[in-house]
């Protein structure tokens, strides 16, 4: 059994655990006792942040709409899809005509390429978030 | 958070508005909960009795959306009677004679007619707050999420200096974020006005800095919209493209069927999630992405602490971590992005952000986290802000008067309804609602109803009541509570199954952009 150090994703406050797992799935949460946030205590939310990571609600493969519905795809057409999509939709209408929402609850690391894809990349500053929410 | 989370154990006084604390930063909740317990006392302003309640040494309830008047009076009490740090003031702050004026008109007997605290309690509160030694103000978006958002945290803010409780340790305000990221987020630059750091996209220099570092020509110097300006511009088709990574607006965004409306308009809507979510079943592109379990990175938490998460489990099937994901459509789009991993992306933040320059993944293994402002690697961070001075220099009274809610109830619409989170759900629920102990806690959507309005309106527990807004109508269970007051009715929106942001108005506080999700007329009946 391995463990990983982690933060809780369900509030601000911050909370340390280890996420214990086995054979690729996590099966336990253990606080941590030497953080100085939570002192080795949790709440409810915090004990138990693992059952969804394996849902069987999980996305696992991209999604394009073809004909009105969402079928499965590799990531190759996906990708090439956003990517063209965007550049079309940015040299016929202009960068203002794209906008970006990031997230709340990915890492600091992805909030930062998503504004910079936003603003570098798209040349926009129609970017965002739901802090406000 | 001006102040540190550990600071709370040495506070003496807490004065909590707007924030269900026990419920939605239980960790937070139970140092001030412990705190009491060592004598500290807890000042509770809030409409509902939520769970402080039963360990407030008073609490003040207050009518839906009176926080300015209520604040004002109590600055008001504080200067009448001289309880206000008269040093702190004159050393550190200016326009204190505005806010006298401002604040004087704010007597008992008015805030009264207003709020309907009375002259005594709100004496009492006053007397509390300002001879209390450390005061700690917490707040969250029951301050925040009113169309006078903006005025409200603007008043937070001059009660604090107005009797000095900033700037010490255990002494300050303390807005407490609701995201897990929120405060990442915004640190990072995901705002239309700012780059990472808070460096404004209008400051020439700034830009320049950004255009070298990043090899583009021009970066754009106008500040984009926000997520609810968007939604507008979508429906007048400025907007035609939107690119949505890990939020579900199609239940957090107020006024759902406008939101429903607005993304139908898009030429082309991209999701990336790891749920189909609400929002990601309209999508004309879905992207898969790993969960926090599946990735590493970085994340701030509402003290400004920034800690480590590493990857414990593989993703399932093809699911990526949402920085690839990023880097792929950014070098198909032909702007390559070569980062090989999340320490080679904070290198790249260490060197742009100021305030970030000196948290480097090799710190932050050997550390519980480092708080920001951190301006080199040899600085230790900063547990607390404004000690000897503010950002800019002196602290400026900034006083406001009373506006009411935007959606005032009426004749028809005659309650007012409040939303909020419970204990054991997560937001739009799409991750807590897939963990059975959580589940089993709350599995039903619940709207709390004030027993004398349940009476008149022969509702009792558990009845099937529908409430209809302006806006759209949604159906949920009656739990008959004193917790809310008269002609109030509360809900929260991690449900699907009666998605409360149907209801909600979409007015916006006129800076902060900030919806009101916390106060719009509704009726309310009983299913038969
Ligand atoms: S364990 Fe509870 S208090 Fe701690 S971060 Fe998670 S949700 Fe918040």
């Amino acid at each position: 059994m391995a463990r990983t150090p982690s933060i809780c994703p369900f509030c601000g406050c911050g909370c340390e655990f280890y996420l214990a797992s086995h054979g690729g799935r996590v099966v336990g949460i253990e606080p941590s006792p030497s953080n100085p946030v939570n002192k080795g205590m949790l709440c409810a939310k915090g004990w138990n942040a693992y059952e969804f990571i394996h849902s069987p609600d999980r996305l696992t493969k991209p999604l394009v709409r073809k004909h009105g519905t969402l079928v499965e795809s590799s990531w190759e057409e996906a990708l090439k899809t956003v990517a063209g999509k965007l550049t079309e939709i940015k040299s016929q209408y202009g960068p203002r005509a794209l906008a970006f929402l990031s997230s709340a609850k990915v890492t600091n690391e992805e909030n930062y390429l998503f504004m910079k894809m936003a603003r570098a990349v798209f040349g926009t500053n129609n970017v965002d978030h739901c802090a406000r929410l | 958070m001006t102040n540190s989370i550990n600071e709370f154990e040495d506070a003496d006084l807490f004065l909590v508005t707007g924030s269900n604390t026990t419920a939605q930063h239980p960790l937070i909740g139970s140092r001030i909960i412990n705190a009491k317990e060592r004598g500290a006392k807890l000042l509770l302003i809030d409409p509902r009795a939520i769970q402080f309640a039963q360990f407030a040494d008073l609490h003040l309830r207050q009518n839906i959306g009176t926080d300015v008047a209520v604040l004002n009076g109590m600055m008001n009490i504080i200067i009448e009677e001289n309880l206000y740090d008269r040093t702190f003031v004159e050393e550190r702050t200016e326009g204190f004679d505005q806010l006298k004026s401002v604040t004087s008109r704010y007597t008992p007997r008015v805030v009264e007619r207003i709020s309907g605290i009375s002259a005594a309690d709100l004496e009492k509160a006053a007397r509390m707050y300002a001879t209390s030694d450390k005061a700690m103000l917490v707040y969250c978006m029951g301050i925040t999420q009113h169309t006078t958002g903006t005025d409200n945290v603007k008043s937070c803010a001059n009660l604090a200096m107005l009797t000095g409780h900033i700037g010490r340790p255990s002494t300050g305000v303390n807005p407490l974020r609701g995201q897990n990221n929120v405060q990442g987020a915004c640190d990072m630059g995901a705002l239309p006005n700012v780059y990472s750091g808070y460096q404004p996209v209008t400051d020439t220099a700034i830009k320049k800095k950004f255009e070298d570092a990043w090899g583009v020509q021009v970066l754009d110097d106008k500040v984009g919209l926000t997520v609810t300006e968007m939604m507008i511009a979508v429906r007048k088709e400025e907007i035609k493209s939107l690119y949505i990574m890990g939020e579900n607006p199609m239940m957090s965004d107020p006024d759902t069927s406008h939101i429903d409306h607005a993304l139908s308009h898009l030429e082309f809507l991209v999701v990336q999630d790891i749920f189909l979510s609400e929002t990601a079943a309209k999508a004309d592109v879905v992207l898969p992405a790993a969960s926090f379990a599946e990735k590493e990175g970085t994340f701030t938490n509402t003290e400004r602490r920034v800690q480590i998460s590493k990857k414990a489990v593989p993703p399932p099937g093809l699911a990526r971590p949402d920085w690839e994901i990023i880097c792929e459509v950014s070098r198909l789009a032909g702007y390559a992005m070569d980062y090989t991993s999340p320490a080679d992306i904070m290198r790249e933040i260490n060197t742009l952000t100021p305030s970030y320059a000196g948290i480097t993944y090799r710190r932050l293994e050997q550390s519980y986290g480092i708080q920001w402002p951190c301006p080199n690697e040899e600085h230790p961070g900063t547990p607390y802000l404004h000690r000897d001075r503010f950002t800019k220099g002196r602290g400026t009274f900034l006083p406001c008067d009373f506006k009411p809610v935007a959606e005032v109830p009426d004749e028809e619409y005659d309650f007012l309804l409040t939303t909020g989170r419970i204990y054991y759900h997560y937001h739009t629920g799409t991750m807590t609602r897939r963990i059975s102990i959580l589940e089993r806690e709350a599995p039903v959507p619940m709207i709390e109803i004030n027993p004398e309005d349940a009476k008149r309106l022969s509702i009792k527990n558990n009845d099937t009541v529908e409430i209809t807004s302006r806006r759209g109508v949604i159906k949920a269970r009656a739990e008959v509570t004193g917790r809310v007051p008269r002609k109030v009715v509360f809900s929260t929106f991690h449900f699907h199954e009666a998605p409360v942001n149907l209801l909600t108005n979409p007015a916006l506080d006129p800076l902060a952009k900030i919806p009101e999700y916390k106060g719009c007329a509704v009726k309310v009946r009983r299913c038969v």
